[in-house]
């Protein structure tokens, strides 16, 4: 069995982020694996580990210290990983999806390749979507339950309402994890060490030729004010809550 | 004058609220063009007149199930924005709206981008948050036509009553060797839908055990809320996922927000920050959540809650 896992490097989603030229960021921030792609991570590694054999490679698009997210992963139990090398703060979906489809592909087809269903720094939930058009394979994203039958994968996503809907594809095919899928493990140290001496192998996003074609891009970013501080209710409970109840029916005339 | 098109998502044979303000954030760029996908498109024809659609498009093919072969769907909005020559599609960014939107974008090599709190027709850009809402990018959209997922509630539905013409387009699309919905487990449903309510409150760690979720579907029930629970709480087993409310949960918008013993973390931020009114319940008075609310009560949950609910029903 050989399973790719899409790893994006991200800023830590506890780091504050101070905007720089309009449509970039101070990246002196901590850096993580994006935490929806950690699910992805373990349900490959539990995978190879249930079949007794097999290969989890890692795959990340990004600059240089991207390198410590895909150490953190093969501490996870990936096996090696690839880096498409770019300086790019922002690239969009299509083109990160060419990356890593030319890739995967040059590495050698996989039986299954999971990715998280969104970043946590740009948000944009779509390049499993868009990798899957580029390696002509199925895609469902917002994955939180995932198993194997015979030549179909069947996976669970959650809809409205708590409802689960039940999908079946052929593989391969590409998940798109989310929270609910598993429970990342934190690696040992005996792990982490070992990691170390994992392969990375750099490839420049140049020599691999894509043309962005996204159709979009991005303008402007800008930091979201916060609210100042709340007003307190003060009295006695009956007080509070019976100005509260005032406050929003009459000044605010939310209910 | 250029025509925009929206995704009229449905469930359960009725209109999603969220997708009448849609219809509004449509109508500024043009003569609105309504998408269905589950064939009743006379069904709601009369409602969808009431708020500006002007042709309402029953996609259907021949014997296909949309709602089984997500595929088919994202193919037939594909065709259906081609065949009727809209500028842009809208839809509304839930779960299954995404989905269908994003393999719409696909099928057309389009630009893409969901979770918007805003769009704005006159050069063609979106909003929508970055880095778990400490953010906000605005996204040109340099190719036509676009694809475009808003965030439920970010825009309030505006009556424009209009005659409405109704179109039947039948397509042809393959559900050869695709993915099939198999089932719809509604075993951890009933609950009211967190995204689409206009009112949330929403219980942290200190809830401490499912049982008491009560107190806060008590006080739910005469708001009309929907009942939420932060990432602590679901991880500590009081709350399902489905109700969990942040950066791994709901993003949700609605127009009160009531926080029961939150410590007002980032990641929960994240997810309902855009709310209109956000009121926390704390009973430490340098909690975090003080200084990102509108409204603070220093006080036990335990208490504040039933008083909050007696409060209301007078
Ligand atoms: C990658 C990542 C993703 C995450 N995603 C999410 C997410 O989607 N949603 C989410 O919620 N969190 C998320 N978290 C977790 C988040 O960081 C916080 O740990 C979590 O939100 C804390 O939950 P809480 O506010 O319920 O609990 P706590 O942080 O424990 O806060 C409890 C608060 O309740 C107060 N309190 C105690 N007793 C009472 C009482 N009787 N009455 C009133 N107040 C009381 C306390 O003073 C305290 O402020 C994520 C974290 C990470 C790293």
């Amino acid at each position: 069995m050989r399973i790719y896992v899409c790893v994006k490097h991200v800023p830590d989603t506890a780091a504050n982020i101070n905007i720089v030229n309009d449509t970039g960021y101070d990246r002196q921030v901590k850096y993580v694996a994006n935490p929806y792609d950690e699910y992805g991570v373990e349900e490959a590694v539990t995978l190879v580990e249930k079949a007794g054999e097999g290969e989890v490679i890692a795959v990340c698009v990004g600059n240089e210290t991207s390198a410590n997210t895909l150490k953190s992963v093969m501490a996870m139990g990936v096996h090696r990983s690839i880096l498409v090398k770019t300086d790019e703060q922002f690239s969009s979906s299509a083109l990160i999806a060419k990356a890593l489809a030319k890739v995967i592909e040059e590495d050698g087809s996989g039986d299954l390749i999971f990715m998280g269903k969104q970043s946590v720094d740009s948000e944009g939930m779509q390049t499993p979507y868009r990798l899957g058009a580029e390696l002509n394979l199925p895609v469902v994203t917002g994955v939180v339950n995932f198993s194997l039958e015979g030549s179909k994968t069947i996976v669970q996503r959650e809809i409205d309402g708590g409802a689960r809907e039940s999908l079946s594809m052929g593989t391969p095919c590409i998940i798109g994890a989310t929270k609910g899928l598993n429970e990342p493990r934190f690696p040992k140290l005996p792990a982490i060490l070992k990691a170390k001496k994992k392969e990375i192998k750099i490839i420049e996003i140049s020599s691999l030729e894509i043309v962005d074609d996204a159709g979009c891009r991005l303008k402007k970013l800008e930091p979201v004010k916060e609210r100042s501080n709340a007003r307190i209710l003060e009295g006695t409970t009956e007080d509070i809550v019976n100005s509260l109840v005032k406050i929003l029916r009459e000044e605010e005339k939310v209910i | 004058m250029s025509k925009i098109g929206v995704f009229i998502e449905t469930a359960d044979q009725k209109i999603k609220k969220s997708v009448l303000g849609i219809i509004f954030a449509a109508s500024r760029g043009g003569d609105v063009v309504g998408f269905v996908l589950d064939g009743l498109a006379s069904k709601y024809k009369k409602s969808l007149e009431e708020y500006g659609v002007t042709e309402l498009v029953n996609l259907t093919a021949s014997g296909i199930e949309f709602s089984k072969y997500p595929e088919a769907a994202g193919e037939a909005l594909a065709q259906g924005v081609k065949a009727f020559g809209v500028a842009a599609l809208l839809g509304v960014s839930s779960p299954i709206g995404n989905d269908l939107l994003a393999r719409t974008a696909i099928a057309l090599k389009a630009p893409l981008a969901l979770d918007c709190m805003d769009v704005d027709f006159t050069d063609n850009s979106v909003k929508k948050s970055h880095f778990s809402g400490k953010a906000i990018a605005t996204i040109e959209m340099t190719a036509s036509p676009f694809v475009c997922g808003i965030r439920p509630n970010s825009f309030d539905a505006v009556q424009k009553p209009v005659t409405c013409n109704l179109i039947d387009h039948n397509l042809t699309v393959s559900t050869e060797g695709a993915i099939t919905i198999t089932s719809v487990d509604k075993k951890g449903s009933g609950q009211k839908d967190l995204t689409e309510a206009n009112v949330i409150i929403t219980g942290g760690r200190p809830i401490g055990s499912s049982e008491n979720f009560a107190l806060l579907e008590d006080c739910a029930k005469i708001l009309d809320a929907a009942v939420g629970a932060s990432r602590a709480a679901v991880d500590s087993g009081y709350a399902p996922h489905s109700m969990q409310v942040g950066q791994t949960g709901k993003i949700v918008s609605p127009k009160l927000y009531i926080g029961c013993g939150l410590s007002g973390s980032v990641q929960h931020f994240a997810g309902m920050k855009t709310s209109k009114v956000i009121v926390a319940i704390n009973t430490d008075k340098d909690a975090p959540i003080f200084s990102k609310s509108d409204y603070g009560i220093i006080g036990d949950l335990f208490e504040v809650v039933p008083a909050l609910t007696k409060a209301l029903q007078k």
